[in-house]
């Protein structure tokens, strides 16, 4: 499986894809996480973002939300919805387009089990998603301290546990929504579909079952444990404001509490990862 | 569903029965077929009949739902077989954005293998020169060459190529079959498919016809153009058949479209040119009639319409 995995660093390491996808999920993070509601800050009395700034009380919330101890915070915030759709999709070009190439015909005839590859697939994949969240972690330090020294604020580090806690969960988040986008591509067996059907899944399907469960109570017990509420919800557990309410992201949510999220997030990436196995593995490859 | 089969050193490859259905469609039919070591085997049949089904199930990539298969002593898509495998199935499938050099280290990671055999590779198929281009780039030619270059990673046992000279010019398919024969000369097996009935009667040592899923024949190219004959026009035909009959023996002669048609090797024609012309016969033409496998084939196949010479 190591042979496998290093194989797989290779290509991703050099498919701009994968650059571009990592590239779009810091650049918003910054954006929404920081860059916005600091401009909102900052225009507190002037233009652009004053009407939603009522009062000094307001401007220091804002502010206290992009500090350092904060980081924890606002690096999962985004994760639940904008960050996940785009691991989805990023786990569902690097399986899918192996089918549309006939890559994975290649890769299944020189040599490892057709486990051994696809694990090789998911190990990178891991890899290269720690190594996104860390890398998140260190920007959004970047731009807490930025501000926190522009602002005169205290520059204190955040809590350690906080902080390990939120890379946890964001890895959980990030690994859940990454095979659910491995499972679509290898169902598919294309990236195009894969990528279109767990887009409107991430971002609207369960949006509007939410909706309707608002309507009927019934159809809640099952909207309140989908991937999306799950991921939400361990966010919300961890911080997070739910959207809705005042400074909310939208996919955060507080319908489960953290540990049951947890336990979700860990059988939604179990199920999504052995329906993937079972697939590749028993499926003729005859095209 | 793939069971070990009896084989013997001498057999790479064996197949009893092998069958895949899809639905009611039977694309590979109860085929039984035999590669030996060192040979180049042509798999040869018109597009659809089931040549590049059978390298599936071959290679693990397809489960047969009949029949069974042993290669290099072990059931298809084995972990131990397959690094004893250099494959082409169907075209080659390449990652677009990395280049040539890099899509063989990817697959040589795979094998376990280093970049040397990469570099070995990409030489044998004239690539060197063109290894850092993107693959997105390259011609179709360049495609099937870097393909071919991907099954020679790790110099294979065997050698399982669908059509590898698809794509490629004139000059390209001379140079990719003399390679296929220099390694074959070398001790590497080669099966081959081929839709090209040239190809396969230039370099191939033995054949397997198959049509609508069905192995006809498999044998030597030799063998399936059967003994060799020589035409005869000659007047008065009645007595060059007597004539004929005694010089080479009369089951051997046989009268078709007002020639004689006589089942000797071309060493004896001098002999009978003598005889005819000591009869004072008038000898209009005496030439050998060599069936070529094209011939074999159609006869075979009764489906003439699909293949190309």
């Amino acid at each position: 499986m190591i042979a496998s995995t290093r194989a797989e660093l290779l290509r991703l390491r050099r498919w701009p894809t994968v650059w571009v996808l990592c590239g779009a999920w810091l650049a918003l993070n910054l954006t929404f996480g920081y860059l916005f509601t600091y401009l909102s800050y900052r225009s507190e009395g002037g233009s652009g973002f004053a009407d939603q700034v009522s009062d000094q009380a307001e401007a220091q919330a804002l502010l206290a939300q992009i500090l350092p101890d904060q980081v924890p915070v606002v690096l999962l915030q985004g994760l639940p919805m904008f960050g996940g759709a785009l691991l989805l999709i990023l786990g569902a070009v690097t399986v899918g387009s192996g089918y549309g190439w006939g890559t994975w015909k290649t890769v299944f005839t020189t040599g490892p089990r057709r486990f051994t590859a696809l694990a090789g697939t998911l190990a990178a994949l891991g890899i290269v998603l720690v190594a996104l969240v860390l890398a998140t972690l260190v920007v959004d330090l970047a731009a807490a301290f930025a501000v926190a020294g522009a602002e005169s604020q205290p520059m204190a580090w955040p809590g350690l546990v906080d902080t390990v806690r939120s890379l946890g969960a964001g890895v959980l988040i990030g690994a859940m929504w990454t095979a659910a986008g491995v499972l679509l591509g290898t169902l598919t067996r294309g990236p195009a579909l894969a990528v279109g059907l767990g887009l409107v899944w991430a971002l609207v399907v369960e949006n509007l079952l939410r909706g309707v469960a608002n309507l009927l109570g019934a159809v809640a017990a099952v909207t309140d444990v989908l991937p999306g509420s799950a991921a939400g919800s361990l966010a919300g557990a961890l911080g997070s404001v739910a959207e809705g309410d005042p400074g909310g992201t939208p996919g955060v949510n507080t319908v489960l509490d953290g540990g049951v999220a947890t336990v979700l997030l860990v059988g939604y990436l179990l199920a999504f990862l052995a329906a993937s196995v079972l697939l590749t593995n028993r499926r003729d490859l005859a095209a | 569903m793939t069971e070990p089969n009896a084989t013997t050193d001498d057999q790479i490859i064996t197949t009893n029965a092998l069958t895949k259905r899809y639905g009611e469609r039977a694309a590979v039919d109860q085929v039984s077929l035999t590669v030996r070591r060192g040979e180049v085997y042509g798999f040869l049949g018109p597009n659809g009949a089931g040549k590049t089904t059978t390298l599936r199930m071959l290679v693990g990539l397809v489960r047969p739902t009949h029949g069974t298969a042993q290669v290099l002593g072990h059931p298809p898509g084995a972990p131990a077989a397959l690094a004893r495998i250099g494959t082409l199935v169907e075209g080659p499938g390449f990652y677009p954005y990395l280049s040539g050099r890099d899509n063989l280290r990817v697959l040589a990671r795979y094998a376990g293998l280093d970049d040397v055999a990469v570099a070995a590779a990409l030489e044998l198929v004239d690539l060197t020169a063109r290894a850092t281009d993107r693959f997105r780039k390259y011609s179709l030619g360049m495609k099937q060459r870097l393909g071919v270059a991907a099954a020679l990673l790790g110099e294979p046992d065997l050698l399982i190529l669908d059509e590898p000279t698809n794509g490629l010019d004139p000059a390209g398919m001379a140079d990719m079959r003399a390679l296929i024969r220099g390694l074959a000369d070398q001790g590497q097996t080669v099966l081959l498919s081929s839709h090209l009935l040239g190809e396969v009667e230039q370099i191939c040592d033995r054949v397997g016809v198959i049509s609508r899923g069905r192995l006809l024949a498999e044998s030597t190219v030799a063998d399936l153009r059967g003994q060799a004959s020589v035409l005869v026009r000659a007047d008065p035909l009645s007595t060059a058949r007597e004539v004929a009959a005694r010089e080479v023996g009369a089951e051997r002669v046989a009268l078709a479209d007002g020639s004689l048609r006589l089942s000797i090797d071309g060493e004896r024609t001098a002999a009978l040119v003598r005889a005819l012309v000591h009869a004072n016969l008038e000898v209009r033409e005496v030439r050998p009639i060599e069936r070529n496998l094209e011939d074999v084939f159609f006869e075979l196949t009764g489906d003439q319409e699909e293949v190309s010479s």
